[in-house]
């Protein structure tokens, strides 16, 4: 199957021909498939942003192509708006774009833009808003009465209700509380599954990416480290620890088993199944 | 994008430009502008080119970001040119052309005016080139120092000098940020007529002006937590002291300025 976003060999490099010139992503390639949903996770400064700024054409490569559904996106940079309402992009801190006197109206922004209007408008925004928890009651406020974790919800729904093929979150969870991250998360899951849509998550946090994405993409110093599933890429925890990034708990308690001489596989990041692995060598040490 | 616009404009060296005291070269730039408006004729704007040739030699500024600086008067430039190249009354014209005379009077003074317009820009941007603009505050706070006894609040104009300085490139950097994430849902800053190009702002005004109150706030916050109460009793980790580079520099501008208006005496 054709991958629904290619990017290929992308570098960019900011201030190009001044002192300032600094390449913040060199020569990146990778595929994003359809229905996936992929992690990308790195050091502070590792490039994260700029290479998803690249995704709906907000930056331009300064080398290389993103492909969507096998089209450069930029063959045609009139159309450059066409793709920013395909690929849907959550910026980081998000809340900080709100600026309409409702709620309703800031989530129909988007969709507006789109030119959708009347009964489909409406759709659009309500099921937005469902999607990340916003209440019906909620919709007549104003996003500055909200709390910071609502209007990051706001700010959620203003990006989905453009029904967009990818949604790209940067730090989506980023300064909220442990409660609030895990509720936030659960309706970016439950979009997931339902609609089946693409997902691309930027995160600093490594249990997060674990539980909730198919593929992981590891970043440094602008390069791709590493990229796999969950368990290929934290079988190689000792390299991740090494370049500086952090492995889940539940891997790290694994590796700490590991070396005080018990058999488990250290590439495990659920509870369920380090749980699993230490009854099963209950059992084998109970038969001895 | 937006970050290349240079603000304050400060080239970062240490040359005896850099050097010297913000006082100094703000008297300094008085000076200038005082001999430049006295000069009359060749002698006195030879004499004022070359200072000013001289002092873009110390200072290493490259004369091309110099000359950089004046696209944006560029056409003020222009402007005075013609105003006076066409329209000098004089005996005879060199050029008689319908509603075009051409004098050599107007010739000469359309030169002029131009040559004093560039090197007036140039020169106080050489000034602002070789001095951060928090020494700038600095000098011109000390300066006006003599006003407080006139009740000018010359510490708090200073300071509010100094605080919009500090927060331009990070205003900046917030409204290239708000403005790509509106862009991100759609928003078209391009395309339309005049009306509708005002429009597209608002969801960038909006939360820029959110945000830029958000910060007021918060570094009010942060100075009155560390005892900000206005500049009674408040002292300098960088106090301003002459040097003896100062006063020979100040001596140097009082006698080309003094020069200058002797060669005015003598009409050279
Ligand atoms: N607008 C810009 N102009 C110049 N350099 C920039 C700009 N934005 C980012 N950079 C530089 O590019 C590099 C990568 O930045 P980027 O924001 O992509 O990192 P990141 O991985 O998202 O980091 P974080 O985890 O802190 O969000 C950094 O070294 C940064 O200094
Ligand atoms: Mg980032």
């Amino acid at each position: 199957m054709e991958p629904i976003l290619q990017v290929k060999n992308l570098t960019h490099t900011y201030s190009l021909g001044t002192p300032f010139e600094r390449s913040a992503v060199k020569n990146m390639s990778f595929d994003i498939q359809e229905g996936e949903f992929l992690g990308i996770i790195g050091h502070t400064g590792s490039g994260k942003s700029t290479l998803i700024q690249h995704l709906n054409g907000l930056l331009k490569p300064t080398e290389g192509q993103i492909l969507l559904h096998g089209k450069d996106i930029w063959s045609e940079p009139k159309k450059i708006r066409e793709v920013r309402f395909r690929v849907g992009l959550v910026f980081q801190y998000p809340e900080y774009q709100l600026f309409e006197e409702t709620v309703y109206k800031d989530i129909a922004f988007g969709p507006t833009n789109q030119g959708k209007s009347g009964a489909e408008l409406d759709h659009c925004v309500r099921e937005a808003a469902r999607l990340v928890g916003i209440r019906d009651d909620q919709l007549d406020k104003s996003p500055f009465e909200l709390s910071g974790g609502q209007k990051r919800r706001v700010a959620l729904a203003g990006v989905l209700a453009m029904e967009p093929e990818i949604l790209v979150l940067d730090e989506p969870t980023a300064g909220l509380d442990p409660a609030g991250r895990e509720n936030l998360m659960a309706n970016i899951r439950h979009y997931h599954e339902n609609k089946r849509r693409t997902i691309v998550l930027v995160s600093h946090s490594m249990d997060e990416i674990a539980q909730n994405v198919d593929r992981i993409l590891v970043l440094k110093r602008g390069g791709v480290l590493m990229s796999g599933t969950p368990s290929e890429v934290f079988a190689r925890a000792e390299e991740l620890l090494s370049a500086g990034l952090d492995v889940p708990q539940i891997t790290r308690i694994a590796m700490a088993l590991k070396r005080r001489g018990l058999e488990i596989d250290p590439a495990v990041y659920t509870v369920e199944a380090l749980e699993r692995q230490i009854n099963a060598l209950r059992k084998g040490g109970a038969a001895c | 994008m937006l970050k290349d616009i240079t603000l304050g404009q400060y080239f970062p060296g240490n040359t005896v430009a850099h050097r010297l005291d913000p006082r100094t070269k703000i008297l300094l730039v008085v000076l200038y502008i005082v001999a430049l408006f006295c000069a009359k004729s060749w002698g006195g704007y030879a004499t004022m080119a070359v200072t000013l040739a001289v002092c873009v030699k110390i200072s290493k500024v490259g004369l091309k970001s110099l000359v950089r600086g004046l696209k944006p008067v560029l056409f003020i430039i222009i402007f005075t040119g013609v105003l006076n190249l066409f329209f000098t009354p004089d005996d005879h014209y060199l050029v008689e052309w319908g509603v075009i005379h051409i004098s050599q009077a107007g010739l000469v003074r359309a030169f002029f005016m131009v040559l004093r317009i560039m090197l007036l820009i140039m020169g106080t941007f050489l000034m602002t080139y070789t001095t951060s603009p928090i020494r700038l505050t600095d000098g011109l706070e000390s300066l006006l120092g003599p006003l407080k006894k006139a009740h000018v609040p010359v510490h708090e104009l200073a300071m509010m000098m100094s605080i919009a300085l500090r927060f331009i490139p990070t205003l900046i950097e917030e409204t290239d940020k708000i403005m790509s994430a509106q862009k991100a849902r759609g928003a078209d800053f391009e395309s339309g007529g005049i009306v509708q190009k005002a429009k597209a702002l608002i969801p960038v005004l909006v939360p820029l002006f959110i945000s830029a109150f958000r910060r007021a706030d918060e570094l009010a916050t942060a100075m009155e937590c560390r005892c900000y109460h206005g500049g009674e009793g408040r002292t300098k980790l960088h106090v301003l002291r002459y040097a003896a580079r100062d006063y020979v520099a100040l001596a140097g501008g009082v006698l080309i300025c003094g020069f200058v208006l002797v060669l005015r005496q003598f009409g050279l």
